[in-house]
C-alpha cells in the first residue's frame, strides 16, 4: 500500500509541474501591467519602477519562475498586491470556508442522490426511474447561480427565514454559520446530488444482475436485505471514489456560489483577483486547485483500493 | 488505398444507419434533440420572432411585470425581456457550437496522434492533458477567460480549450482499444499509410463515444458562457446574453424579480436538452452503456 502511495505521488509531480509551467506562463500574458494597477490613478514613473523592482517583475520570466516555484514550495506565494497581504495566509483564511461549504454540499448530495440512485436502479425501466432520472438530468442542467438567486428570492427576499448573503465564521457563532451556508451548501450540492444519483443507479443496475445477488435472491432472503446487505455494499464502492473527486469539482462551482451569496471563499479569491489583476492571487488559486485535486484523486484511488476486496487481496 | 472490401463497407454503412435510426427513435432522443432544435429555430428567426428591438429602451416602461404587451415584463433599462431572451440564445447556442468546434479539432487529433502512435508523444500529450484536467473546468476557463480579455469570442476560445483536454483523454483511451484489433493489424500489414489507417479505419470506429461527448458538452458550454457572462468575462452588455441579463437582474431581485427568472429557464431548457440527446445517444450509440 506504501508502495501505492509513493509511487501515485511520484506520478503526480511531473504533473503538478506542468501545471506550475501552464499556469505561470499563462497569467504573465494576462493584459495589463500590475505595477501600474498598483501604482493608483496617476503613477509617478519612479513608483511603476520601485513596484516592480520590489516584485520582481522587471525580471526574465524564467528567472520570475523558477523564484516563485522555489518560494511555493516553501508555501510562500507572495504578497497579494491588492489587499497587501501574504497569499498563504489569505489561502489559510478562505479555504476552509470554501472546504465547509464543499463538505456540506456533499452530505447534502450524498443523503440525496444515494437513495435516488438505489430507488431509480431497484425500479428500473419503470415510470419511477424515468421520473427520478429525468429530476437527475435537471439537477445537473441548473445554473448554479440562477438556483442561488431564485433560493435567495424565495427564502431571504420573500420568505425572510434565511439571509440573502454573507459569511459567519463557525467559531464565531455555529448556529449562525448554519444559516448562512445553507443555501449556498444547497446551491452546491444540488449538481452534485444529480451526478451521485446518477453513478448510483447505473451502479446498482450493475450490481444487481450480480450471480451472488442472484444467489442472495434464490436463498428466499427480502428484497430489502438483498439490495441494502448484499447490492448496496458493492454498489456504492464507484460512489465513494466519484464522490471524492467531484469535491474537487465543487471547488469550480464554489467560484459561482460564492459570488452569488459574497461568500469570502477560495472560489470568490480567483474572481476577486482575476478583477484587480492580482497574477500572484489568481497563479495560487489555480495552483491549489490542481494540488486539493490531485489529491483527491490519489484519496479516491486508496478508497477504491481499501474498499474493493478484490483489489485489496 | 483504403483496403476496404465493398460489401464490407455496405455492411457498415448499414448498421451505421441501424444505429443512428435506433438513437433517434430513443425517447431521450427526441426530447432532447426537439429542444435543442427548438432553441436553434428560435436563435436562426430571433428578428422575425422577437417582438421588440432586445437593445431598445423605452424609458416608461423600465422594470414592469409580464403583461400583455411584454409576456417576460421589462428590464432595469424597459428593454423586452423576451426579446433579449430569444436574442440570448444565439450567444448561447454560438458559444457552445464553436467551444465544442474548438475542443474537438484540437482535442481529437492529439487523442487520435498519441493513442495510435504511442511512445514519447503518447507521453508528452497525457501529461499536457493530465495537467489541464488537474485544474477544475471552471477556474481554467476564468483564467483562459481573463487572459484574452472579456468578449464572448474570448469566452467561446476560453471554454473550448478548457474542454478540450476531455476530448483528448476519451480519443486516446478508445484509440488504444481498437488500435490491436484484427482489422486494423490487417490494413497496416497492406502498407497503407498511418495518415490513412488513422483517417479511414481509427477514426470512424471512435466517433460513436465522440458523438456522445459532444452533446454533453454542449451542454457544458452553454453553462459555461452564461456562468462567464455572468462573472462579466463573457458577452459584453448591451448585446443580449442569459448569463449578463441575470447578472444584472441580481440587482433588481427585489423589484423585478421576472428579470432573473427568464434567462434561467431558458438555460436550463437548453442544457437539458443537450443533456438528454447526450444520454439518449450514449445509451444507443455506446455498447458499454447499454446494460444501464
Amino acid at each position: 500500500m506504501l508502495n501505492f502511495i509513493l509511487r501515485r505521488i511520484l506520478i503526480s509531480i511531473p504533473t503538478l509541474l506542468l501545471v506550475s509551467v501552464l499556469v505561470f506562463g499563462l497569467l504573465k500574458l494576462l493584459p495589463g501591467d500590475p505595477a501600474l494597477a498598483l501604482a493608483g490613478q496617476e503613477p509617478d514613473p519612479a513608483v511603476i519602477e520601485f513596484l516592480r523592482t520590489k516584485y520582481g517583475l522587471d525580471q526574465p520570466l524564467p528567472v520570475q519562475y523558477f523564484k516563485w516555484l522555489g518560494s511555493i514550495l516553501q508555501g510562500d506565494f507572495g504578497l497579494s498586491i491588492r489587499t497587501r497581504l501574504p497569499i498563504g495566509e489569505m489561502i489559510v483564511q478562505k479555504l476552509p470556508v470554501t472546504l465547509q461549504l464543499s463538505l456540506q454540499a456533499m452530505l447534502i448530495a450524498l443523503l440525496i442522490g444515494i437513495p435516488a440512485g438505489v430507488f431509480a436502479a431497484i425500479r428500473r425501466g419503470t415510470p419511477v426511474d424515468y421520473i427520478v432520472s429525468l429530476i437527475g438530468l435537471g439537477g445537473l442542467s441548473i445554473p448554479s447561480f440562477w438556483l442561488g438567486i431564485m433560493l435567495i428570492l424565495l427564502f431571504a427576499v420573500s420568505l425572510g427565514w434565511l439571509p440573502s448573503g454573507g459569511y459567519v465564521g463557525f467559531f464565531e457563532s455555529p448556529l449562525d454559520n448554519l444559516r448562512y451556508t445553507l443555501l449556498p451548501s444547497v446551491v452546491l450540492g444540488t449538481a452534485a446530488a444529480a451526478i451521485v444519483m446518477r453513478h448510483t443507479r447505473s451502479s446498482m443496475i450493475a450490481v444487481l444482475k450480480q450471480d451472488y445477488v442472484r444467489t442472495a435472491r434464490a436463498k428466499g432472503l427480502r428484497e430489502r436485505i438483498v439490495v441494502t446487505r448484499h447490492a448496496l455494499r458493492n454498489g456504492l464502492i464507484p460512489v465513494v471514489t466519484t464522490s471524492t473527486l467531484h469535491l474537487g469539482e465543487l471547488l469550480s462551482g464554489a467560484v459561482l456560489t460564492e459570488q452569488v451569496f459574497g461568500i469570502p471563499g477560495f472560489g470568490k479569491m480567483i474572481v476577486d483577483g482575476v478583477f484587480s489583476r492580482d497574477y500572484a492571487v489568481v497563479q495560487a488559486v489555480v495552483m491549489c486547485s490542481a494540488v486539493i485535486f490531485l489529491l483527491l484523486s490519489l484519496i479516491a484511488d486508496l478508497a477504491y483500493v481499501v474498499l474493493s476486496p478484490r483489489l485489496r487481496s | 488505398m483504403s483496403g476496404e472490401a465493398t460489401p464490407m463497407a455496405a455492411a457498415r454503412g448499414g448498421a451505421r444507419r441501424s444505429a443512428l435510426r435506433q438513437a433517434l427513435s430513443h425517447p431521450s432522443t427526441m426530447i432532447g434533440g426537439t429542444l435543442v432544435l427548438f432553441f436553434v429555430l428560435v436563435a436562426v428567426f430571433a428578428p422575425f420572432i422577437a417582438p421588440f428591438d432586445p437593445n431598445a429602451s423605452d424609458w416608461l416602461a423600465v422594470r414592469q411585470a409580464p403583461s400583455a404587451l411584454h409576456w417576460f415584463g421589462t428590464d432595469d433599462l424597459g428593454r423586452d425581456v423576451l426579446s433579449r431572451v430569444i436574442f440570448g440564445s444565439r450567444a448561447s447556442l454560438a458559444a457552445g457550437v464553436i467551444a465544442v468546434t474548438i475542443a474537438i479539432s484540437i482535442g481529437v487529433p492529439l487523442g487520435l496522434v498519441a493513442g495510435y502512435f504511442g511512445g514519447i508523444v503518447d507521453a508528452i500529450i497525457a501529461r499536457f492533458t493530465d495537467a489541464l484536467l488537474a485544474v477544475p473546468f471552471l477556474v481554467l476557463a476564468i483564467a483562459l477567460a481573463a487572459f484574452l480579455g472579456p468578449s464572448l469570442q474570448n469566452a467561446m476560445i476560453a471554454i473550448g480549450v478548457s474542454a478540450m483536454p476531455v476530448f483528448v483523454r476519451l480519443t486516446r483511451g478508445q484509440v488504444l482499444s481498437i488500435k490491436n484489433e484484427d482489422y486494423i493489424t490487417a490494413v497496416r500489414a497492406l502498407g497503407v499509410r498511418d495518415r490513412n489507417i488513422i483517417l479511414a479505419h481509427v477514426l470512424p470506429n471512435v466517433m460513436a463515444p465522440i458523438v456522445v461527448q459532444v452533446t454533453i458538452t454542449m451542454a457544458v458550454a452553454v453553462l459555461a458562457e452564461a456562468s462567464l457572462a455572468f462573472l462579466g468575462l463573457g458577452q459584453r452588455p448591451p448585446a443580449p446574453s442569459w448569463g449578463s441579463m441575470l447578472d444584472i437582474a441580481r440587482q433588481f431581485l427585489t423589484e423585478a424579480p421576472w428579470m432573473a427568472v427568464w434567462p434561467g429557464l431558458a438555460i436550463i431548457a437548453i442544457v437539458l436538452g443537450f443533456n438528454l440527446l447526450g444520454d439518449g445517444l450514449n445509451d444507443t450509440l455506446t455498447p458499454q452503456s447499454e446494460d444501464s
